[in-house]
């Protein structure tokens, strides 16, 4: 299996990580009203897992093919 | 400062005198082959045109009253971009090997490169967006005006109320129209890539994201203390607390689901998306950083969204419109130039969207309406025309314009109303009726023509019923009646609780309802018919792009230089069309263009390039003018079919063939093993005849040595010696007779004397010949005759022979005293058999037929001592027996004695 592919194929598992992050129901989970250092809970994860899942798209994408 | 509008204007134009300014550089760059945009950060910041105002201003504005519900807009594209290796670059691909110039083209080539097709797309396109575009001048008109008042806060009025000349909006419009034209029609371009324009829409990006944080900052640090009090302050007022969480309702998540998915198909269609992303592309590769870096910049642009809307909310009495906090913020607190800085940042935003979606959609209202319809009239002596770039770009400025009033048009009628709210979302339903087209396209040969129009058609139908109507309605330019009671009153054909279903909110709805319609549709009409020729050619090209260019197969006919180049000049200038002629001439290593041979590869060329200025479908249409692409007659396809029917002849011989081969092999592979089995024989006979020969020789040298060497030996003893002595040379002159004999036989040089012969006389001559022998050894023998004497046609001797033979095994193989030998003769109608029967030990059944092979003795572990005799009797007997017409053969029960039986033909009774 050459590498391309395999990015492809961990693009498409972050893709899946990424609906499941953002979608019900692990959304209804963090949707209350608590806060983590004085942000609401929903926003905090939404941000974070956000920005979470774009540092691993940039990790992937932006390794040296060598 | 503020106070004067000239100020603003005076920044406004310098702003876009620097867009400009890059844009003209850029332009120079590329010229001279160093491209400014050719570079994966430009890419990726030139994606971010799909933040808009709407973005800028409306996502506060939608933050206040949805709370985190402004999200799913941005996170969509975030899980497509994570797909963008998959869709985005592979439509990247797709597009560079066909010369895309826009979604219509796209669509239109991929099924066939239709002309109605792409108009349709055209159509939905342009409806589908010139709110959108309204929406811009909206917010670039309020901004300003809003700026105007400051420091005071004051609400702009209402769209109609003001008169036309003092419509902000309405010069917005005109100065957007006029810098679009400028930028995007200065020359026409043989790809249909704008760098300069692109270089500034990146340039424009950074600039909304570093006004839109800078807000941000201002708000949270400035205003507030930090994100945890602005967050903390919102949480005491009970409004605004609602806001940190969603309502926990199924239909809450699934109009958050059903956004997330509409912003995932948007990012890739919306005109002005497909434009940068796709045509504008510079290599495909630069989708790589695109997939991190774009998301990267939504995610920073949306950091400080909610921040902002809930201080605009806790700052503000509930009079100023939340869609201008970003504006209206600074200028509470009195920060001029950061209220500059944000009227700026909007003013990218809009200017950024604006140009690329008037210029994509100019392409395609140029290349995929009012292109077909002139080529059409060719009695307008289109065709006749020497140089028709010129007409190209007038299109397109007229379309820009039109486009840009049809926008402003939209915005003065519809004011406040509902329908400029809503329309971001309404704009992204009607690209998503794309989706089935486009993505089922790039994956599915089995797409038709015919399917991509009936979902098209049915999914923008339920779109408009189910969307824009209602939108209409809510703003009072339709009546509402069929709102509430459903058209002609029908309850079920209510436009937002379409069938009864209810529940939803209406984008969700909307979705639901026109995919299914066009999905469904385009799979049923695709399904009706396989794909014809042309549209198979083009589905290879679009499903298959990774295997690369599949040749030019279909593509029949040819056309020469001479038709083509005039063609090609017309559209794209003279000097332009030569020169990428003589650059494809080079590269097939033609000095001149001339030379260039008038073959399918030629036609092909200049197709795409044509494709290129006025787009696939109108560019096939022209150079089949010319062309005259030879459709395939019925001589070519009974040759096609011909070729076929000999290939599957030939494979068809080809398995009889080598079912033949396999067959000989097998039977090679016999005969082979059948020689090494004679060879092997061949040695054996060869050593046991000499092992047989050195037997009685060994003993006549012994006794003749005994006889030389002792002089003084008795008589009797060398009596004796001597009778051994000929009794050996007597042994091994009839074996080596009967070798001769065999190998005679078997050569089938012996002497045969053939004659009437009475069998019975044969057999008693042979008997009497043995009778002393039995005698002696107290064996009973006895013969059995019939009364006559029966005649057969043999040789008399070699009867005896096998008589003698056959006696001499039976005496052999008896016990003295007791033994038994009978020779009995039986008579049919047409053959006579002689038995010779004994009761000796019998033969065993493995070797009734080894008895019959040269040397090969019988019962040789049943005696005790190896029985005498040469080995060679009985081969010798059935050749002889065979030669007459008879057979030869052993019975025998083990322990009961062998009976050998061989028969002869009676001569025929005439």
């Amino acid at each position: 299996m050459n590498r391309s592919s395999l990015t492809a194929q961990r693009l498409a598992a972050l893709f899946l990580l990424g609906c499941a992050l953002f979608d019900y129901p692990l959304l209804a989970l963090f949707n209350r009203s608590s806060e983590v250092f004085g942000i609401p809970l929903l926003y905090a994860f939404l941000f974070g897992s956000w920005f979470a899942l774009i540092v691993l798209m940039a990790l992937l994408m932006e390794r040296r093919e060598d | 400062m503020l106070q004067q509008g000239w100020v603003i204007a005076a920044v406004s134009f310098a702003y876009l005198g620097v867009l400009f300014a890059i844009a003209y550089y850029a332009d120079r760059r590329a010229d001279r082959g160093r491209s400014l945009i050719a570079n994966p950060t430009v890419y990726a910041l030139s994606l971010a045109v799909y933040c808009t105002t709407w973005t800028f201003y409306g996502s506060v504005g939608r933050a206040a009253a949805t709370g985190i519900g402004f999200l799913p807009i941005y996170l969509g594209p975030t899980l497509m971009l994570a797909l963008g290796w998959f869709f985005l670059h592979k439509i990247v691909r797709v597009a560079k090997a066909n010369r895309i110039t826009s979604i219509a083209d796209f669509v239109a080539s991929r099924y066939g490169k239709s002309q109605l097709l792409g108009g349709l797309v055209t159509v939905i396109a342009v409806i589908g967006v010139v709110p959108y575009i309204a929406l811009q001048l909206k917010a670039v008109s309020n901004s300003f005006t809003i700026l105007l008042n400051y420091p005071a806060i004051v609400m702009p009025a209402s769209g109609g109320a003001v008169p036309l000349w003092q419509d902000s909006a309405l010069y917005v419009a005109v100065i957007l129209a006029t810098f679009t034209i400028l930028f995007g029609t200065r020359h026409l371009d043989a790809t249909e890539r704008h760098e300069g324009m692109v270089a500034a829409i990146a340039f424009e990006s950074v600039v909304k994201l570093v006004a839109f944080i800078a807000v941000g900052v201002f708000v949270t640090f400035g205003i507030y203390d930090g994100f945890a009090d602005v967050f903390d302050r919102a949480e005491a007022v009970p409004r605004l607390a609602k806001l940190l969480v969603t309502a926990d309702t199924a239909a809450s998540y699934g109009s958050w689901s059903a956004l997330t998915f509409l912003s995932m198909l948007s990012v890739l269609l919306l005109p002005r998306q497909f434009q940068i992303a796709v045509v504008e592309n510079v290599n495909a590769a630069h989708v790589r950083r695109a997939v991190w870096l774009f998301p990267l910049y939504l995610f920073l642009i949306n950091i400080f969204v909610l921040p902002i809307a809930l201080g605009g909310m806790l700052g503000f009495p509930s009079g100023v419109d939340a869609d201008t906090f970003v504006l209206t913020l600074p200028m509470a607190h009195r920060q001029e130039a950061l209220a500059l800085l944000v009227f700026i940042g909007g003013l990218s935003a809009a200017t950024g969207m604006v140009i690329v979606e008037t210029i994509a959609l100019s392409t395609m209202v140029c290349n995929d309406l009012v292109m077909p319809v002139l080529l059409r009239w060719r009695s307008l002596g289109l065709a006749a025309r020497r140089d028709l770039s010129g007409l190209l770009l007038a299109i397109r400025r007229w379309a820009i314009a039109a486009i840009l009033m049809l926008g402003y048009v939209y915005f003065r009628a519809a004011g406040e109303a509902y329908a400029l709210v809503g329309i971001g979302l309404i704009s992204f339903a009607a690209v998503a009726q794309f989706a089935p087209a486009v993505i089922g396209g790039l994956y599915w040969q089995g797409g038709t023509r015919e399917g991509a129009l009936a979902g098209l058609l049915a999914g923008f139908g339920v779109w408009a019923y189910t969307l824009l109507l209602p939108s209409f309605a809510k703003s009072g330019w339709l009546p509402d009646d069929f709102m509430t009671q459903g058209l002609f009153g029908i309850a079920l054909l209510r436009p937002q609780q379409l069938l009864g279903l209810t529940g939803l909110d209406e984008i969700s709805h909307c979705m639901i309802w026109s995919l299914l319609a066009n999905i469904g549709c385009y799979l049923a009409v695709s399904l009706r018919r396989a794909p014809n020729a042309r549209e198979a050619r083009q589905a290879t090209l679009f499903v298959d792009v990774a295997r690369g260019h599949p040749g030019l197969a279909g593509w029949r006919g040819g056309a020469r230089v001479a038709d083509l180049l005039p063609l090609a000049a017309r559209c794209l200038g003279p000097e332009k069309a030569r020169a990428a002629f003589a650059r494809h001439a080079q590269s097939r290593g033609i000095e001149f263009v001339e030379q260039l041979p008038a073959d399918a590869d030629l036609v092909h060329f200049a197709e795409s390039l044509l494709a290129g200025a006025i787009g696939s479908a109108s560019a096939h249409a022209m150079v089949a003018s010319v062309v005259q692409e030879e459709p395939l007659g019925l001589e070519e396809v009974m040759s096609i079919l011909d070729e076929a029917s000999q290939l599957r002849t030939h494979s068809r011989e080809l398995e009889v063939k080598s079912r033949e081969l396999e067959k000989a092999t097998a039977e090679l592979r016999a005969a082979n093993e059948r020689l090494r089995e004679l060879d092997r024989m061949k040695d054996d006979f060869i050593s046991t005849v000499t092992h047989e020969l050195r037997t009685p020789l060994t003993s006549i040298r012994a006794f003749s040595e005994m006889l030389h060497d002792d002089p003084k030996l008795a008589l009797s003893e060398r009596e004796r010696f001597l009778g051994i002595i000929v009794g050996e040379t007597e042994r091994l002159s009839r074996l080596i007779n009967q070798i001769l004999d065999l190998a005679k036989l078997e050569s089938g040089r012996a002497e045969w004397r053939t004659a009437e012969v009475d069998l019975g006389e044969v057999a008693r001559e042979s008997v009497t010949s043995f009778s002393q022998i039995c005698r002696d050894k107290g064996i009973a023998i006895d013969l059995q005759l019939p009364a006559q004497p029966v005649l057969v046609l043999a040789d008399r001797d070699r009867l005896i022979q096998v008589m003698l033979n056959l006696l001499a095994n039976a005496v052999k193989f008896v016990a003295p005293a007791t033994g038994r030998v009978e020779v009995r003769l039986r008579v049919t109608h047409q053959e006579v058999g002689v038995e010779v029967a004994d009761n000796g030990p019998g033969i065993r059944p493995e070797e009734r037929e080894t008895i019959f092979e040269k040397f090969r003795q019988g019962g040789q572990d049943v005696m005790t001592d190896k029985p005498q005799g040469t080995g060679l009797g009985l081969p010798i007997s059935r050749q002889i027996v065979e030669y007459f017409g008879g057979r030869l053969w052993a019975e025998s029960v083990p322990g009961q004695g062998a009976r050998f039986i061989f028969t002869l033909p009676l001569p025929d009774r005439r």
